[in-house]
């Protein structure tokens, strides 16, 4: 009886072999094509064209890794912004997007296998990340760098007042899109002040006809909820100034305290005015049900006449529509509910922040922090901003972008961070975003809806 | 190795850094394959050379070693984890004891998150078994059965996302005065309601509209299994059943469910334990909203979304207790069944 058994096993043993033996010959090929990919540019010599990454110099040949979560078409115009830098200081960047990055890169940084360099969208997210203390401080240059920001960016990429994540750029949200061609023939003017904007719906909303003043929509997968936070955030902020905000956005002053559920209410007879909303779609609810990249799109047919979203709405335009003063469509600053607030512009960015501190990712995070990096990227390709005071808005060819520039960078414009990256994830991410569904689906009352949100906050 | 001249010149250049990291994962990929492999050669090797009283005992350990492992490290492992993790905090740092699981127990909505679950639990492996049935005994009779068949069959080739984003398309809704754009709008317009509701709003309705996805999914794979188990009723019992008169629903339900009973309850529970599982349904069409929030995918907010681990375990604690018994039955089912035959 062993002999079957015996031969029977040498045959199981002859089926790996034959496939390592393959597997080893597919692995050294792809190696050897990796090495020569890899390889090569050692030209450390700064002249020319290349002198002016001087400071870079001297870490030739070395690489450094980045992760984030923009993907192409945007990430190649970022990778083109630094090839320059690259080829002239032999640094290279080795970048990998994922829209999985958010929950990915704690995942990662937990497993030891953290990226050189995040760029982080969310402060909230940065702090989750400094608190597994794997975030490294810094260097010296990119800290003077980033003064070129107003100061409230600073407080932003810190974490309990050590400064760790430089904001690599900026996006405005509080704009509100309209079609220029359309408000001209009709004869209507962009609205200056918050009356002139209810007085402009109201009158919208009597002329009757197929437009309505308003369209909007919230629905986004399992972010569903986020342009409803932004509403509130803007009219908070319009309302109250920066200092309510903050202490908003730190639950000193809780969703159901008396101005925020104010701000609650001018939403309400905002975007949930049945005779205001939801042109082209619908009645209010479709808010909930509706995308917010599909939100947009009845301003184009003329059955709404504004969307308030966010500079990179812009995107979402279908090909050949002019976008311009005098275009299809085009966008205005949303103003202040209450005229005393100066110029509330609520806005995002993104940080980069560095889990090494080997010598050449701090030449990295020094040039990207720089406003020279920030000119690069400017000229690259349109659809990204920097409220770094250093980047000539000339440079800017893309009527948004400049008018988003300028708001960011405009020194007595009260700037603001969205206030749902900042506050803790289960509130930010979660209870808020499903509570102002449930406001806008259900019509939840205010009360129960301010109330789910302050019993999400962490303890 | 040669190099496609389309991939030269500056498109190279930007993808540099994706070829290099395709090649990096690659290489990590095969080296361990590679290594998997070695240890196995030399592990096997050294066991065909064994002989005398170890020999068998070490065969035992090795044939089952491997599977051991991985069992140990893929599933024993995390779960211990995540029971451990469900007495933490959210940032798994302090020892909370229960309460997570008295968060689960307490908040209301949860309370509604369970609702659904049971709910799902319930009506979707029915309602997929039912139709499963019924479309086998139908198809039966059928000529070109098996072009029915694939075509029944062929939604379970659609992943669960795909099936998600198709049934949310066919419940889009515009309100009054706008022309529809989803087909159960449209319908609703064609025969005469005007003003028809936002389906995935309506509640509860809109529950039983996402299950319907499931069902559409699941229903071929049952009638496959059950089409078969009918077919394998011997023709004997049938004949003597008819002789002694019985036909038509009688027959159904007095010789054809007894002899499939064991297959029904097998594609039934296989079923449940898929809904029981299935996230991806929910987070697609609603992301959770207008009252449809089930186990697995609020455990997966928790845990990913606001980073709370303890709570998202503790969730996970509850779904694994909520799936186990199912298998467990399953399992102990497919036995019998292989034991009879």
């Amino acid at each position: 009886m062993t002999t079957p058994v015996t031969t029977g096993r040498r045959r199981l043993l002859a089926v790996p072999a034959v496939l390592a033996l393959a597997l080893t010959a597919a692995c050294s090929n792809s190696s050897s094509d990796g090495g020569s990919g890899g390889g090569g540019g050692s030209a450390a010599a700064l002249t020319g064209d290349c002198a002016k990454y001087q400071a870079y110099a001297g870490h030739s040949g070395t690489k450094v890794s980045m992760y984030a979560s923009i993907l192409s078409p945007e990430s190649d115009s970022l990778e083109k912004s630094w090839a320059e830098f690259t080829s002239c200081t032999g640094i290279k960047i080795v970048y990998e997007g994922s829209n999985d990055f958010e929950s990915q890169l704690p995942v990662r940084v937990a497993g030891g296998n953290a990226p050189d360099l995040a760029i982080i969208p969310q402060p909230g997210l940065l702090a989750q990340m400094v608190k597994s203390g794997k975030v490294v401080k810094p260097p010296q240059q990119t800290v003077e760098n980033e003064g070129k920001w107003s100061p409230v960016w600073k407080e932003y990429g810190s974490v309990n007042g050590t400064f760790y994540a430089a904001p690599m750029s900026a996006n405005m949200k509080s704009l509100v899109w309209y079609s220029p061609k359309a408000f001209k023939a009709a004869g209507y003017e962009v609205p200056k002040t918050w009356a002139d904007l209810v007085a402009l719906s109201d009158k919208i909303a009597r002329a009757g006809g197929e437009t309505k003043p308003w369209c909007g929509g919230i629905g986004s997968g399992t972010a569903t909820g986020w342009p409803a936070t932004d509403w509130l955030e803007e009219v908070v902020l319009g309302s109250y100034g920066g200092d309510v905000y903050d202490q908003w956005v730190s639950h000193k002053v809780k969703f159901s305290d008396e101005k925020i559920t104010t701000a609650m209410q001018t939403v309400a007879g905002w975007m949930q005015n049945p005779a205001w909303v939801n042109g082209g779609i619908g009645d209010v609810k479709t808010i909930a049900t509706t995308t917010f990249q599909d939100a947009g799109a009845p301003i184009l047919s003329n059955k709404c006449a504004m969307l308030q979203q966010a500079s990179f709405y812009r995107a979402q335009w279908p090909k050949g529509t002019s976008i311009g003063p005098d275009g299809d469509v085009f966008a205005f600053q949303l103003p202040a509910v209450n005229p005393q607030v100066h110029s509330p512009v609520e806005g995002g960015g993104e940080f980069l922040a560095a889990f090494s501190d080997r010598p050449e990712v701090q030449a990295v995070q020094n040039y990207l922090s720089s406003s020279e990096w920030a000119s690069s990227r400017v000229k690259v390709s349109p659809g990204w901003v920097s409220a770094n005071q250093g980047v000539d808005k000339s440079l800017y060819t893309d009527p948004i972008d400049k008018l988003s520039a300028e708001a960011l960078t405009d020194p007595s414009a009260t700037f603001r961070f969205d206030a749902s990256d900042l506050m803790p994830a289960a509130v930010g991410a979660g209870a808020e975003w499903k509570a102002l569904t449930a406001w806008f689906a259900e019509g939840q009352s205010i009360q129960k809806t301010a109330s789910d949100i302050d019993a999400a906050w962490p303890q | 190795m040669p190099t496609d001249p389309r991939l030269a010149g500056p498109a190279l250049h930007l993808a540099d850094s994706l070829w290099q990291d395709a090649a990096i994962k690659f290489g990590n990929t095969a080296g361990a394959v590679l290594g998997f492999l070695g240890v196995l050669l030399a592990v096997f090797f050294a066991a065909g050379r064994a002989t005398g009283r170890f020999s068998r005992p070490l065969a035992v350990v090795l044939m089952l070693g491997p599977a051991a492992l991985l069992l140990v490290v893929g599933l024993v492992v995390p779960l211990l984890r995540t029971v451990y993790l469900s007495f933490y905090d959210a940032d798994a740092a302090k020892f909370v004891g229960g309460r997570n699981y008295g968060w689960a127990a307490t908040s209301s909505q949860i309370h509604g998150v369970l609702l659904n679950t049971l709910l799902w639990l319930v009506v979707a492996p029915i309602a997929a078994t039912g139709l499963g049935l019924l479309l086998a005994l139908l198809v039966d009779r059928m000529r070109g059965q098996a072009v029915y068949k694939s075509l029944i069959f062929m939604p379970m080739a659609v992943s669960l996302v795909a099936a998600s984003l198709i049934f949310k398309l066919l419940y889009e809704s515009r309100g009054p005065g706008q022309n529809q754009v989803g087909l159960l709008s449209q319908l609703a317009v064609a025969v005469g309601w005007d003003d028809p509701p936002n389906w995935i709003l309506s509640q509860p309705l809109n529950n039983f509209l996402l299950m319907s996805a499931m069902v559409w999914v699941q229903t071929g794979f049952a009638m496959v299994v059950l089409s078969a188990a009918i077919k394998a009723i011997p023709d004997e019992i049938t004949e003597a059943a008819r002789l002694d008169g019985a036909s038509g629903v009688r027959l159904f339900l007095h010789v054809t469910v007894p002899m499939i009973r064991t297959t029904l309850v097998v594609v039934l529970t296989t079923i449940m334990i898929i809904t029981l599982k299935a996230f991806d349904i929910v987070r697609t069409m609603t992301g959770g909203n207008f009252g449809t929030q089930v186990l697995a995918n609020e455990m997966y907010s928790q845990s990913f979304e606001q980073y709370n681990t303890g709570r998202g375990s503790a969730l996970a604690v509850i779904l694994f207790l909520a799936v186990a018994p199912l298998v467990v039955y399953n399992i102990a089912l497919l036995r019998k069944e292989r034991a009879t035959r």
